[in-house]
Order: structure tokens, then sequence, then C-alpha cells
């Protein structure tokens, strides 16, 4: 079960990751790969709505693409933070509302991590809080 | 339209269950996909199908991975081509997917038909295979899914990296590579990078593949052996000879290793000519073994800066910042973060109001640095530029040969000896290991050093704020011998001056210090006055060293101007009054004093201006007593000094038999303090009446108080002056008496004043001028009185000043009565009476003289005018005779008052105070409140 969980960023046309992780490490390049390409779809669907009200927009973007063995799902704060999750498409207790709440766990741990004044907006989250967020939310996932 | 998502999910599902030989599903997958794309291509027109790329460029994408993977599983792709086992599973493969469905049977192109033709020979695969990748680049450029495109590309470099085609593939990896590192993505940039280094290895770019290199080498996501793999390579290709000996290989020194701070010794970074100067710079080495290098080299440039002041000796010794060490920013490390280039925001709030009643209308924040945020972001040229490194030659290079750099943080040091004067910038760091080298094309922020030559220099100041005249000074020597050599024997020679005098001491020591003020040594200083010339013989020392000497000075200034027969030596107040008035009243009286030293660095001589500062400041003043006068001398000490102040005399010079000066004060020792003065007062007896003028002399002996023992004697300190008609020839009284009847005055009240004035001398030289006249039996002047009341106290009724005539005979007395009313109660100072000499009008001015003549004529002519033309216009008359009134009017002279010198007048009632009571009948009170 992998769940690679990058923030990512956009300014203009950057798309840098502000924190990346995943489980099974043998294969993190494959996740990288991945969620380096799911910015594509993450990009496009932030394009088409970007006409919308900004208060009525929804943050969650719902599955970006499936593998074969994967899905990716796309999240966007209002400040164009993206989040992405890879998770194994095999685990059918996932659904839309888990993934829902878990990227809603994953905005408000990010936010605190905003609200750090030693936190550098733009720079590689290394907060512990997030840290340990993240990995509790892999192990409740696996 | 989305519908291929769902698609893709499903058949990612279904296909789980079920357990099939390998390949077998990729097979239906790609099958499926391209049934479904057909199927699509089928019922749309093209402007549809364009319009629908983003949902069916998935199942292209899809399509050609599957593809891929079945060539890799039956060895389609390899270099040999497929092997028996690769063919029997091929085989398996194309006879499970069962025979043709009918409908397309007989069509030329069919998904089923694609896939038999792709598996049955590696050149159809190729083919299939390439045209499925680009379609899917193609689509995926053009709907702007860079990411995805790039991510085929890589499968596709991969593909053409195992056809043996690296030139095919490297484009396909220096786009990826470009794309991650812009957005920096460090996984798939160390892996692309990786890749990379294989295809140009193979292409035999060496230059390109030795940068890779260097930069996987220091890549901190690659293992230890990765790495040093990489590091070996370098190391190795550095080892081999090359044929042409004089091609290098420049690569970036930012992979290799990087420089973190730089610190100069000297820390100011200024030497002088010969000086010697180290710079100690700490490197940084990301390789993962110890590395040795051949050669660490900093290309300096230099520039000659003539007459800029800024590149003087003076100014760079004194005023370069001593900081010595220069910190470098820490590169892009190994993933670049690209937001650090951005700026930050500029931001600033913003009101509108609205003109006509200043609400608030709009607020908002702008920012200011909109362009530098909005700037198209020209990324990847940029990132990974190798190109443009170029070596520079110069003649000056600092080097530093065989150094090994361990991993991490290493210490070099260079040492120059400075030769010639000027600014030198370090320009590049380059490190080269055979033909390899590592450079850094520009090192900033800047960093320079400045190498000076000085003209020898001798500074003469004083220890003190100021040099005080009259007593030792000291006086601090300041040998700067720059570029020249003291030897043996070389000295100071100073031309003397008669008002200066150098005291010589045995015990002169000169210091020597380095040119960082470190003390170096000392030695005897010997001083060997003759009548014109004061030699000071300087101890060797040498070229760019400081020799520092303290010599005693006392000023003495010249004998007194005004010539006195007395051969009086000393100070003398006239000498200085010229220069006092210039100057503020409280500062001290200064003399100058030119002392020309020649140098035995230079034919000129040196000229050096002394200031001296007079300490004391002095004034005298007449004061009298009736008839009996005294003289008091003032003198105040101006300096930060203590003094002691003894034996004070005051002579009269000339005519000294008739006058005689009796001194009141006992105190033959006196002590006057720093910003305070000391009073000497004499009593005036004459033996002749009237007294002549007085010349006095003042003279008083002073020394330091801090300083006992003197080794000098020091000359007093003298002064002059004049007192001129001070016998008194006047005296005034003034009474201020009731309103008869009552016992004292009162506020309101009318009072009598009676000022009575009295002379006491009969006719003297002094008396004689213009104001005398001379009647049949005596002589009289005549006189003004005025009572004036500067302090309001006193309202004076009627004529506050008349003219009296006074017979010039002793004990004549006139009497002036008036009324005053006293304005407040208490006890009132009398008003003031003053004396005047009424001088007659028409001996005023001479140039002036028949002005009363002058009026009458022109009065007259305005008469005769008028009465020429008594019908013409009143207007004309009237403004002839106005300009003749106002001409009158400017031409009168008036009589002239003198004032009586302060000792011939004396005022009996000074001093004295009236009683007033306040009236009973006051309702108002005035209060004033000051």
């Amino acid at each position: 079960m992998a769940v690679p969980l990058p923030g990512d960023k956009t300014v203009v046309a950057q798309n840098y990751p502000l924190y990346i992780r995943s489980v099974p490490t043998e294969s993190e390049l494959k996740f990288h790969y991945m969620v380096h390409t799911s910015l594509d779809v993450v990009d496009e669907k932030i394009s088409a709505m970007g006409k919308a009200l900004v208060d009525q927009r929804e943050l969650y973007l719902g599955l970006l693409y499936p593998t074969e063995d994967y899905k990716v799902y796309g999240y966007v704060t209002n400040s164009k933070v993206k989040f992405v999750m890879v998770v194994d498409s095999s685990n059918t207790a996932l659904r839309d509302n888990e993934i829902r709440s878990m990227f809603r766990k994953l905005h408000n741990s990010y936010t605190d991590v905003m609200c750090n004044p030693f936190y550098n907006p733009g720079d590689r989250i290394q907060s512990r809080a997030f840290d340990s967020m993240v990995t509790s939310m892999m192990v409740q996932v696996c | 339209m989305s519908w291929t998502p769902c698609f893709l999910s499903m058949l990612s599902t279904l296909v789980l269950g079920v357990s099939v030989p390998p390949g077998a599903l990729d097979c239906w997958v790609f099958l499926s996909c391209l049934e479904v794309l057909q199927r699509i291509e089928g019922c749309c027109d093209r402007v549809q199908i364009d319009s629908n790329i983003a949902h069916t460029v998935g199942l292209w994408s899809y399509a050609t991975e599957k593809l891929k993977s079945l060539g890799y599983l039956c060895g389609l792709v390899s270099e040999k081509g497929p092997n028996s086992e690769d063919l029997n599973r091929t085989v398996d493969l194309l006879a499970g997917l069962g025979a043709e469905r009918p409908e397309t049977a007989n069509t030329a192109q069919s998904p089923y038909k694609k896939l038999k033709e792709a598996l049955s020979s590696v050149e159809a695969f190729e083919k299939h295979y390439l045209d499925l990748s680009h379609a899917t680049i193609e689509m995926y450029t053009s709907i702007g899914r860079i990411r995805s495109a790039k991510f085929v590309g890589k499968d596709l470099a991969e593909f053409y990296m195992r056809k043996k085609s690296p030139q095919k593939a490297e484009v396909y990896l220096q786009g990826a590579l470009k794309n991650y590192l812009a957005e920096g993505w460090a996984l798939p940039v160390t892996h692309t990078r990786k890749q990379l280094a294989e295809c140009q290895k193979r292409l035999g770019q060496i230059e390109n593949y030795l940068q890779t290199s260097s930069l996987l080498a220091s890549d901190c996501h690659l293992t230890e052996e990765e790495r040093e793999s990489f590091c070996r390579e370098i190391l190795s290709f550095a080892g081999r000879q090359t044929d042409s000996p004089g091609h290098k290989i420049v690569l970036p020194l930012h992979s290799f290793a990087h420089l973190r701070d730089l610190r100069f010794t000297p820390p100011n970074a200024v030497v002088h000519v010969g000086g010697v100067l180290s710079v100690e710079i700490t490197v940084c080495s990301q390789m993962p073994v110890p590395v040795q290098v051949e050669q660490i080299a900093i290309h300096v440039h230099f520039s000659i800066e003539k007459n800029n002041y800024r590149k003087t000796a003076e100014w760079l010794t004194k005023h370069r910042a001593a900081g010595g060490l220069v910190s470098f920013p820490t590169e892009a490390a190994p993933c670049p973060a690209p937001q650090s280039s951005l700026p930050a925001l500029e931001l600033c709030e913003m009101f509108e109001r609205s003109p006509s009643d200043n609400s608030l209308n709009t607020t908002g924040i702008i920012c200011k640095n909109v362009h530098m945020l909005l700037r198209r972001q020209e990324s990847g040229a940029a990132l990974e530029a190798s190109t443009g490194v170029a070596l520079e030659d110069g003649a000056h290079v600092l080097k530093c040969t065989s150094v090994t750099l361990e991993p991490g943080a290493n210490t070099i040091t260079f040492r120059t000896q400075a030769r010639e004067p000027g600014t030198y910038t370090l320009r590049q760091l380059c490190a080269s290991l055979g033909p390899v080298c590592f450079v850094l094309p520009h090192i900033h922020p800047p960093v320079q050093y400045d190498v000076y030559s000085q003209e020898p220099q001798l500074r003469v100041e004083p220890l003190a704020d100021s040099l005080l005249a009259g007593i030792p000074q000291k006086v601090k020597f300041t040998v700067t011998t720059g570029h020249y050599t003291v030897k043996n024997g070389d000295s100071l020679q100073l031309s003397n001056i008669e008002a200066m005098l150098i005291l010589c001491h045995a015990e002169n020591r000169a210091v020597i210090y380095s040119n960082t003020r470190e003390k170096a040594s000392d030695a005897a200083l010997r001083v060997q006055s003759s009548d014109k010339v004061t030699s000071i013989s300087l101890p060797a020392a040498p070229a760019y060293h400081m020799i520092e000497f303290e010599l005693e000075v006392l000023s003495l200034p010249s004998a007194p101007a005004a010539g006195g027969e007395s051969a009086v030596l000393g100070t003398t107040e006239p000498h200085w009054k010229h220069r006092d008035t210039q100057k503020a009243s409280h500062s001290m009286a200064t003399t100058d004093h030119r002392v020309s030293i020649d140098c035995p660095w230079s034919i000129y001589s040196t000229v050096i201006a002394l200031t001296f500062s007079m300490p004391f400041r002095t004034t005298h003043s007449l004061l009298s007593a009736g008839t009996r006068k005294y003289v008091q001398v003032c003198v105040q000490n101006l300096s930060e000094l203590d003094f002691h102040l003894s034996d004070s005399n005051l002579v009269a010079a000339g005519d000294s038999s008739d006058l005689r000066l009796v001194p009141l004060h006992t105190d033959s020792q006196q002590h006057v303090r720093s910003e305070q003065a000391a009073f000497f007062v004499w009593e005036l007896k004459w033996t002749r009446e009237p007294p002549p003028p007085l010349h006095g002399q003042f003279s008083v002996g002073f020394s330091p108080a801090s300083e006992q023992r003197l080794s000098v004697s020091l000359k007093p300190y003298t002064y002059e002056f004049q007192v001129d008609n001070f016998f008194t020839l006047y005296s005034v009284t003034a009474e201020i008496s009731p309103p008869p009847g009552a016992e004292l005055c009162k506020t309101g009240a009318l009072c009598s004043l009676e000022v009575t004035i009295t002379r006491l001398a009969d006719l003297l030289e002094v008396d004689k001028d213009e104001a005398l006249t001379e009647s049949a039996e005596y002589f009289s002047t005549k006189l003004m009185y005025e009572v004036v009341d500067n302090s309001s106290n006193w309202a004076v009724c009627g004529k506050s000043s008349g003219v009296v005539s006074m017979p010039v005979c002793a004990r004549a007395t006139h009497r002036v009565h008036m009324e005053v009313m006293p304005l407040f109660a208490g006890y009132l100072p009398l008003p003031d009476v003053r004396l005047f000499k009424y001088l007659p009008h028409h001996s005023a001015h001479s140039s002036q003289l028949d002005a009363d003549s002058w009026i009458e004529n022109d009065g007259l002519s305005v008469d005769k005018h008028v009465d020429e033309q008594l019908d013409s216009s009143s207007i004309r008359s009237r403004g002839s005779g106005h300009s003749a009134a106002s001409s009158e009017h400017k031409g009168l002279p008036m009589p002239r008052l003198q004032a009586l010198p302060p000792g011939q007048v004396f005022n009996c009632s000074a001093g004295t105070q009236v009683l007033v009571v306040p009236s009973k009948d006051d309702h108002v009170l005035e209060v004033s409140v000051t």
C-alpha cells in the first residue's frame, strides 16, 4: 500500500514538491514520477474551474486518473497548494468520502505548518507534527 | 465525456481476479484500448476528436505502455533480438488471441492485426511502438500535459538506449531533465541524470559526460557506491594521458565543490608593496572520496586606479573594514528550489477616498514588484548551463599545488607577495585535475585586495587638544616610513625659531611600530640643539613602519611689541589683540609657529604649523570712591589646567614718580582654577594734581598647578594697559524727598528729586574743548544731565533732561529739581542721573558748515517762489514747499553729546534706595508676572 502525499505549490508555472512521502520506499521513484505526471491533470482541473467563484469552489478534485494498480486523487487549496494522494486501487475500503476526509486532515495540518512564524512559505515542510500526522494516516490506511 | 477513467478503472478491477499467463492481460488491454479508440474515431468527426483529446489521450498512453511491456516481455526491444524463450512466449500470446472476429477481419487496419504484426518481428514492433509513442507525445503536448509527454518521452528514450541509438535518446532525456530541474523534483532528476550519463558516455560526449558525472557524484540521493563510481569516472579520465596536452576540459565548479568562505590576512585586505598577503579559502568538496587536485588557482584581475583618493594609503589603512572574512552564499543545493530566486512580495496598502466628503471608497493592497514576480520564468536554460564557462587567462594568478580535497570542508591558503600597487579583484577559482578543470566562473560577491605604496611622511601633532603658550607642552612626532628605509644616522633637522624652544631631555625614547600597529622595538632618541637647528637622529627602521616619539616644546612669544623701556620679557597682551578681535571673546587668543623640518627622504623641507593658545585673558577696570581711585586687574583662566599665580606686580611706566600704586591684595600666591578668574586691586595715589595718565604694566608669574617642578624657568605673563582722565571732576548727588507734609513717599504721589552737580576741580587741561566758554570772570562749560529710570520704578514728570552751564571752578554747584512719581511700593533704587558734555552744534561737522544759512536761503527762495507765482497752481507751490521742509529737517544739525570718561564723574548716590509705601486708595493692584 503506497500513499505518497506530496503537497505541491504552484507559483505561475512552478510545481516543486513541498513534502513527499511514500510507504514502500523501494518504489519511491515510481511514485515521484507518477505524482509529477499527475500535476498535469491537476493543472488542467484548476484551469477548468478557474472562473468559478472562490468561496464556491470545491477543493477536492476527485480521482485524477487511474492506473492499473493505483488511484491518484487530487486536492487544491485556495492558495493553489496542491495535494496529491496515490492509493492502491485494490484497497476498496477507501471510498471517495474517506479520501476527502484524509485530504481535509492534510489541509488542516498544512494550515498549522503555515501558521508557524518560522516557516518560510515555499520551503520544504520539515514539521514533526505534519510528519506524524502523515505517518498516522498511512498506518491507518494500510 | 468522463468515461475514459471509468473505463480504465473498470478494466483494471475486472482483470485483477483472473489468473492468466504473463502478457495475456497486456494484450487484452492493448486491444481493448485500440478498439475503443477506433470506435470513437468511427462515430465522431475530426473536430470532435480533437476537442476530446484530453479524454482519449489516457487510452493512447495506456496502449503505448502495454505495447512497451509486451515488447520487453517478448524480447523485441533487446539488442540481439528475441531468444527462443521469448519466441515461445510470443507464440503462446499470439495463439491466445485467437482468431480475429469476422466484422474486422476484412479491414486493412484493425487492432488485432496491429498487435499481431507488432509481435511478429522486431522491426514491426519498433515501427508500431514509435508510431504510438509519437502520437501520444504529440497529443499530450497539444493539450498542454507537458509532464506526461516528458514521461512518455523518457520511456521512448529508454527504448532507444536499448536499441543502441543514444543520439535519439539524448533529446528526450535532456527535455525531461530540464522539466524536472525546473520544478525541483530531486529523485526524477537523479534518475534521469543517471540515464543521461549512460547516454552521453555512449555518445562519447566527454565534457558533458564528465559534468553529469560530477553532478551525480555530488548527488546525495544516490548511494555511496554509485557516487564513488561516478567520481572514479572523472578521476580515471583525469589520470589518462591525453594526446593533445593543450586541450582542457572546463567544467563548472559548483557540482564538484563549493566555495564557502574566504579570509584575508591582514584582515583589511590591504598590503603595502612588498608585503605578504595570504588568502585562506574554505572549499567544501562534494565528492564522496578524497580527490587529489594538481592545482588550485585564483585568477586575479589587476587594475590601477590612479588619482583616486580611495586608493591612497591613508584611506585604505584607515577606512577598510577589518572584517577579513567573506562568506559566499550556498549555491543551489542538489535539489534546486526555484522559489529562492523569486523576490519577496512588496506590499503596501492603498486607500481611495471620495473627493467630496473624504469617506473611504475603496481599500486594497498593492503589490509593488509585480513586474518581478510575474516575469516569465526562463527556466531550464539557466539551471544547467554548462556552456560559457570560459577560463580567463591573466598574468595574476594565486596558485596552490597538489592539494587533497577531502569530502567536506577544506582549507587552502594562498600566499602572495604584493608587487605593483593597485586593486586586485579575485575573479575565478579553478581546480585542475590533469586535463579537467573545475572552474567557478565568477566569485560573487566580489572580493578584492589592495596593494599600496606610500611616500614617507612626517606628522606632528599636539598630545592635548590644544597647545598652551608659556608652559612646556608635549608634541607627538610620527614618522611613517612608507617605502623609505630609515638608516642609522638619518635625522630630522628642525629649524629653530626664537619664539619656540624645543626642550631636550636626556631620556627621550622613540617607539617603532610595524604597519599593523604592533610595537616592534624602541630606541633612545638623540636630540642635539645648536643655535639654528635642532637635530633629531632617528633610529633605524624598516620600510612601512612607524616611528613615534614625543618632544616638549615651549612657546615664547616675541618681546613686547609696545616698546617699553623696561626689558621685561614675556607674553604681551597687545601682541595678541588683533587676533583676539577676530575670534569670539571667550575663546583663547592663539599664535602660530611655523617650524620647517628637513627630512632625510626629501630635498624639500616640511613646514609644520603649531598653534599655541594663551591660557589667560586679562581685563582691567578703574574703580572710584569719591576722588580716590583704584585699579582692578582681572586674570581669567580659559584653559583646562589649574595655575598658580605668583609675584603679581603692577608698574606705572612713564612718569612714575607722580603715581604710586599700593597693592590691596595680600596673598603673594594665588591659585586660579580652570575657567575661573583671579582679581588684583591697587589703589592709585598721586602726588601732583591732576595726575598724569597711567600706563600700567601688569605682570604675574604662572606655572601649572599639577607640575610642581619644572625643568625650565617660565616667563611671567604681562599685560599692558592705559587709563586716562581718571581724575574726578564732577560729583553727582541725587536725593528724593517725599511731598511736603508726608513722611514717606507714596506710590502715585509726586515726590521731588533734587540733583546736585558739584565741580571738584579748577580748570584743567581736559576741560579745554569746544564746550568751554569764557566769560568776564570765569570759564564755564555746558553739561547735559539726563534722568533715566531703566527699571520703570519711577515716572519722571516734566523734563527729564536739561543743559546746564557749569562754571569751571572748584566747589561750583548746580542744583536741579524734578518731580518724579514712584510706580511701585518698596525700597526703590534711585533713577540714574547721567552727565554728558554738551558740545555746540556749529562745531559739529566741518563739512556741513553754514547749515543754518543754507536753510535760511532755501526758505527765502521758497518764499520768493511763492510770491512770484501767487496765482499758479497751489499744488506745485505746496510741493516745492514740502520739499524744502523735508530738506530742512534732514539738514538740521544736532548738538553733540559726549560722554564723560567714567573716572571723571562720581555718582555719590549710586546704590541708595528710597522707601515707598503703597497708597491707601489704590484700588487697582497690578500684578505682573515675568
